[in-house]
């Protein structure tokens, strides 16, 4: 048991990280439904039916291009989560259950793209997707994201597969099961918990991320919601109203995955299998 | 059902072999349990007639076909792993269906199958829950039906009753015989537990360290075993062992400065070693002497510990209560015909 002053005081730090975390996504949201006078004089009121106004939603909602950055950003952080899932569960169960002749260099080969920052290689990747005809298009994003997210989804997942026991594999080989469907019938089915850790791990810096949709798709209607927000941000007038209510909702997608995703988070899933 | 026969299989992991040169015979119908201390090779040997292992070199063929180089699902044989490794994402009906559905059976013939299987393993009542939700026994039960719904040539048995608690081992061993006779199977079997090997077996197979020590009946084995591994490792408890010297004329073994009459006629001299059964043997007026060191009353039978002067434990069953005290001197007879004779290496003698 612990003394209960000593879970107060853990439960008091956590409470202020929380807060620390949340009061800048509750002041976006706070803000977004205020008049553009009562966003600048008294920034930390919540609206109220004095200072209510709804302008920066009917500006996103009446915007038909942002309506089309959503449907990009949703395409993109989706193909890259299953991608991601499929290539880097495939590989982990490669890695951890066969073992052929470039096993462990292919292994170290992976987590040296753990080490190393795939901004690194912005110029190559630039020239690599210009040379592919990419350029402006949803495809190069998720190329490269899903480059960027493979190391550690085959990582952690290489972590998961070593913990089901051998003899479920076993088991399936004596079935009749093709190695193929070990894979997706006994394999994937129990590594469900592991990869909606990796899908939540995956999807929060490729919806957030503006680097790379500046570089490889910044025009031609193809821009992610992060890269189409800053239309309203001008050089000389920002329309705040419509930044704010475009962040508000851009929240509302990456909130909608992570519930589901959360949901397959349940532990002990392969309970019961053995002994 | 099928027989099964191994012919000089080796394997090796890199320089080290772990099974060497076995031979052996495994008829129709029958129940044969491989019994050894662990890392002997037996859930080796197991696993390489399942398919899960390669051998290095060597044949194994069921029904008269060789199946060295198939794939495990080709040899149609089924698996009981020790951990039951139940597919824990699906009820128990799916469970012992999964295979049958890849193998190309018809829905309908599945469904017979699997209900034939839970009705004989009394699992009709638990078809529709999840491996979690099942006992120890019942998930055993699920894992033995999984290998009958696929009409198996031969079943290989890993350890299955190490999981379980002392009382539900015994009944499972019953269940285990019964299902035995119920589909006249070809059963090979692994277990460390001799008790098990002696209940269940037609014929046992005892391996150390890689190689097959003596083949034969339970009670073959019991009576006569043909080395002093096997004459240590069959029989709870295990058999006394001491020191001896053949006389040269025959008749006597000299153990401790006492002679031994022996069983038969043995010609030669040398040094020996002797064993006889805690059950076979008594405690009188003459035989080796030892001092007592501990006595269990067990309340039908009990056991006296004792100890000789050259330091050689001896384990002596007696009836009821001996009444001996604890430093007590004694002298331990072997019956006559039991007594066991091996050379210096640890072979049987002849004619004994």
């Amino acid at each position: 048991m612990r003394k209960p002053v000593s879970a107060f005081a853990v439960h008091a730090v956590l409470a202020l990280y929380t807060a620390l975390a949340l009061f800048p996504i509750i002041l976006v949201i706070m803000n977004s439904f205020k008049a553009k006078r009562a966003i600048f004089n008294t920034p930390l009121t919540p609206p109220m039916p004095w200072n209510f106004d709804p302008i920066g939603y009917s500006k996103v909602f009446g915007d038909s291009a942002i309506a089309t950055y959503y449907m990009n950003s949703i395409t993109v952080t989706v193909g890259t989560i299953f991608l991601t899932l499929l290539f880097g569960a495939m590989a982990a169960w490669a890695l951890t259950e066969y073992k052929f002749r470039w096993n462990t260099a292919l292994a170290i080969f992976l987590s040296i793209g753990i080490m190393v920052p795939i901004r690194l290689g912005s110029v190559s990747i630039i020239q690599l997707v210009s040379d592919l005809n990419l350029i402006n298009t949803l495809t190069a994003l998720i190329l490269v994201y899903v480059a960027q997210n493979l190391p550690l989804a085959v990582f952690i997942l290489s972590e998961f597969i070593q913990q089901i026991p051998r003899d479920l594999r076993e088991a399936g080989r004596c079935d009749g099961l093709s190695e193929y469907n070990i894979f997706f019938y006994i394999i994937l089915p129990l590594l469900r918990p592991a990869m909606a850790t990796v899908a939540v791990f995956t999807m929060i810096p490729v919806w957030n991320d503006l680097w790379f949709p500046l570089l490889l798709a910044p025009t031609g209607g193809k821009q992610t919601i992060t890269l189409g927000v800053q239309q309203f941000l001008g050089q000389y007038i920002t329309d705040w109203n419509a930044v704010l209510a475009a962040l508000s909702t851009a929240i509302i997608p990456v909130l909608v995955l992570y519930v589901i995703f959360s949901r397959q988070l349940i532990r002990g899933l392969t309970s019961g299998a053995v002994k | 059902m099928a027989d099964v026969k191994i012919g000089n299989l080796h394997k090796s992991y890199g320089t080290v072999e772990v099974l060497k040169d076995i031979n052996l015979q495994v008829e129709d119908g029958a129940f044969v349990v491989l019994v050894g201390p662990s890392g002997c090779g037996k859930s080796t040997l197991l696993r390489s007639i399942a398919g899960l292992e390669p051998i290095t070199s060597g044949a194994i063929s069921i029904g008269g076909r060789n199946v060295s180089d198939l794939a495990p699902a080709q040899r149609e044989i089924a698996m009981v792993f020790q951990s039951y490794a139940l597919y824990p994402h699906m009820n128990v009906e799916n469970n012992m269906a999964f295979g049958l559905k890849f193998a190309g059976v018809p829905k309908a013939e599945i469904a017979d199958r699997v209900n034939e299987a839970a009705r004989i393993l009394q699992l009709e009542p638990l078809l529709k829950r999840r491996p979690r939700e099942l006992s120890g026994g019942q998930r055993q039960r699920v894992a033995i039906g999984r290998a009958i719904v696929r009409h198996p040539k031969v079943f290989l048995f890993d350890e299955p009753l190490s999981n379980l608690d002392a009382a539900l081992r015994i009944n499972t061993r019953v269940e285990i015989a019964r299902l035995h006779k119920l589909l006249k199977a070809t059963i090979v079997y692994v277990t460390h537990d001799q008790v098990e090997a002696m209940t269940l077996a037609d014929k046992i197979v005892v391996m150390n360290k890689g190689r097959v020590e003596q083949v034969g009946k339970p009670l073959e084995l019991y009576y006569r075993p043909a080395n002093l591994f096997v004459a240590r490792f069959i029989g709870s408890p295990a058999m006394n062992t001491l020191a001896a010297t053949l006389d040269g004329k025959g008749k006597a073994a000299a153990v401790a400065g006492v002679s031994l009459p022996l069983p038969a006629a043995v010609s030669g001299t040398g040094e020996i070693t002797i064993g006889f059964r805690p059950e076979h043997c008594s405690i009188g007026k003459t035989g080796i002497p030892a001092r007592v060191e501990l006595v269990e009353r067990l309340g039908e039978t009990g056991y006296v510990h004792a100890r000789t002067a050259d330091g050689a434990a001896l384990l002596v069953e007696v009836k009821g209560d001996p009444g001996l005290a604890q430093g007590a001197e004694v002298r331990v007879a072997p019956a006559a015909g039991h007594l066991h004779l091996f050379d210096g290496e640890g072979v049987r003698l002849a004619g004994t």
